[in-house]
């Protein structure tokens, strides 16, 4: 079956500078694809160049399609973008008021986004379908409620229910839950795995929490300076990374391993407790160095690294990196 | 033993101001509910719960910037529960606080360097350049970083900037309020760090709040766990990361993404394991 996202060669630019460089993505029918990267790497506008949102000096080339839609998403006028919007292609976003009409109540804005799109006959049928949605996102009688008497977690599971409204084939999350604390997080994590299960979705879920990402997605991209540094199974690319930017985002992620160790239970020991950290910080976009984007933070950087490191791997699985970890002669 | 540098004893806060809730109107907030609590000197102690479970509300009374319905806050032997404004500067000088959001706790028309020096001014002591490149040369900030405005800087750098803030004083107490939710792992990596070497070196007692208990796993010794305005849990914090006693601990800990349980197949359905249905 073909891929229900192919995205080919986007470059995203604001006036002369590069913000995303040829990025290479697809998502499977039903797969569920992560893009990971420290803040200012790109994710965002990655996904919006997909959805057509990018601010207005923002402009994007490449190619991007959607199955079941017969044309280019990138250069579509916004009368044709906002057919596939909603539609084909839902978004759930870190801040749920962006997406909501405040002065709106909630059954009526998820009955909305059916009667726009038409996939259901009448505004009876949609408010009994909006009373359902809201049901499955385990709101049950907020239908007459307005989004400012709800929390922050129960907004953003408005947010879904809109997303999830006409069985979109594509549902992109960038960042859902990183405003949330950890056991709504999970409920909203688990309600979105649900959502796209059930209508045999595919996702594509944007945040920089490895864990996160390894509980939802089946595939993730490493995103660095803009561009796609790493990609693959989520097995594979979190126990075997290859790129040197993904080795030491899963180094400065780990909690654990950094802790006193397995035998520190019961006991207050002064243990170490420093964190393994990329040196440096992620420079502002236009500033990052030629070749290697990650060359001027890299321990392992040479004088090769200055040339664009080739795609090394498929498609779906590989690296872009001189001198990836775990080569046999590093 | 060390002496308990900070004493709560059954502290309450009900705000009177309602919320609408979903349902119905609540006449009064119990954001807490009888809180007490020990921290001695030179320990790392921290508080973790979901949102809305108080944890701000108490800082905010440990740090004098709001006050207790009943019950009472020690401070290095002073009762600072009900004590006047005026005869509060000994507090402002020893306990300093960070907050989760850089850029909203920084004044966005102040330069850095001024921000820095705030709290001295403030307490009417001289704010020399040396201290403040002292300071930001401490949280790890470039000399020249004082002469720039906080939106120059990115959100860890920001959050250093409150770092060296806080510091000032030389405060002996250093109280946390989510110092690493607003930034992404590998800064707050960073951050993290930070805040342990200062600790160590400074010999700070820490108070460490988060709602996620792997992060104050990290930094602190021993832990309390709030839910809706009382503590249900105190313990070391391998103990309770390890074996939670208390129901409420267990599903907080059972709600933690990590990268190991994921790889061995933990689903998002297995985070919300322990949770009331
Ligand atoms: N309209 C714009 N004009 C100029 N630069 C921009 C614009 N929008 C984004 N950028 C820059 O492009 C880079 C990538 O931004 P993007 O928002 O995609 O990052 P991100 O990976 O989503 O980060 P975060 O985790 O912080 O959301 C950043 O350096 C950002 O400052
Ligand atoms: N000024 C106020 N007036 C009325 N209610 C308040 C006020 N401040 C806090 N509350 C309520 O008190 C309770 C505790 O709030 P608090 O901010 O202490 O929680 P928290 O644990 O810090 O949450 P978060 O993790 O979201 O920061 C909440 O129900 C909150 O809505
Ligand atoms: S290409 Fe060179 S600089 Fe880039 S990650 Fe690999 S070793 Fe480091
Ligand atoms: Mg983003
Ligand atoms: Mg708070």
């Amino acid at each position: 079956m073909s891929d229900v996202l192919t995205v080919q060669g986007l470059t995203v630019s604001v006036r002369d500078v590069a913000l995303v460089s040829d990025v290479e993505l697809t998502v499977g029918p039903g797969e569920r694809v992560g893009l990971i990267g420290e803040s200012g790497s790109g994710k965002s506008l990655t996904a919006l160049s997909v959805l057509g949102l990018l601010p207005e000096d923002v402009l994007a080339a490449g190619s991007v399609r959607l199955s079941g839609v017969d044309h280019e998403l990138i250069g579509a006028d916004e009368r044709r973008m906002s057919r596939v919007r909603g539609r084909h292609l839902a978004m759930v976003f870190q801040e749920p008021m962006t997406a909501l009409n405040p002065t709106m109540r909630v059954g009526d804005q998820v009955a909305e986004a059916m009667l726009i799109h038409r996939t259901r006959s009448s505004r009876r049928a949609a408010r009994i379908a909006a009373a359902e949605l809201l049901e499955l996102v385990q709101l049950p009688g907020v239908m007459r409620t307005y989004p400012h008497q709800l929390s922050g977690g129960q907004r953003q599971r408005v947010v879904l229910a809109l997303a999830l409204a006409n069985d979109p084939a594509l549902l992109i999350c960038d960042e859902p839950t990183t405003a949330l604390d950890v056991t709504v997080q999970a409920m909203v994590l688990d309600l979105i795995m649900r959502g796209v299960a059930a209508r045999e979705s595919a996702l594509l879920f944007i945040t920089h929490d490895l864990a996160v990402v390894a509980t939802v997605c089946q595939r993730v991209l490493v995103m660095y300076g803009g561009r796609v540094v790493e990609s693959g199974p989520v097995t594979e690319v979190f126990t075997r990374p290859r790129h040197r930017y993904t080795e030491g985002l899963i180094a400065a992620s780990d909690l654990e391993s950094a802790d006193s160790g397995p035998a520190d239970v019961g006991l207050a020991t002064s243990a170490p407790r420093r964190l393994p950290t990329i040196p440096g910080n992620v420079p502002p976009a236009g500033q990052f160095p030629d070749g290697c984007v990650f060359r001027n933070r890299c321990a392992h950087a040479t004088e090769t690294c200055a040339t664009l490191p080739p795609w090394t791997g498929t498609p779906t699985q590989g690296f872009a990196c001189h001198h990836p970890a775990g080569a046999s002669d590093a | 033993m060390p002496e308990p540098v900070i004493q709560v004893t059954d502290l309450v806060r009900d705000y009177p101001r309602p919320r609408t809730s979903l349902f119905r109107r609540a006449p009064v907030v119990h954001a807490l509910r009888g809180v007490s609590f020990e921290v001695r000197a030179g320990e790392r102690f921290g508080i973790v719960g979901e949102s809305g479970c108080g944890k701000s509300t108490l800082l905010r009374i440990l740090a004098a910037l709001d006050r207790a319905t009943s019950g009472q806050v020690v401070v290095d032997g002073t009762d600072i529960t009900n004590l006047p404004e005026r005869r509060l500067s000994f507090l402002r000088e020893n306990l300093q606080l960070v907050f989760q959001d850089p850029m909203s706790s920084l004044d966005p028309r102040m330069r850095v360097r001024d921000i820095i020096a705030e709290p001295l001014v403030v307490q009417g002591h001289p704010a020399s350049g040396d201290r403040v490149r002292e300071l930001l040369d401490a949280v790890g900030l470039p000399p020249n970083a004082g002469d720039r405005y906080p939106h120059q800087f990115s959100g860890g750098q920001r959050q250093r900037i409150s770092i060296a803030r806080a510091l000032a004083p030389r405060p002996k107490i250093l109280v946390a309020d989510e110092p690493v939710s607003a930034l992404d792992v590998s800064v707050r990596a960073q951050v993290l760090n930070l805040i342990s070497d200062l600790v160590d070196e400074l010999d700070l007692t820490l108070v460490f709040v988060s709602h996620d208990l792997s992060v104050v796993k990290h930094v602190c010794d021993r832990v309390a766990v709030m839910n809706a305005g009382q503590i249900v849990e105190t313990g070391t914090t391998g103990e309770v990361y390890a074996t939670p006693a208390h129901p409420y601990t267990r599903r907080l800990v059972a709600a933690i993404p990590t990268l190991a349980r994921a790889l061995t197949g933990t689903t998002t359905t297995d985070l919300l394991k322990g949770a009331p249905t």
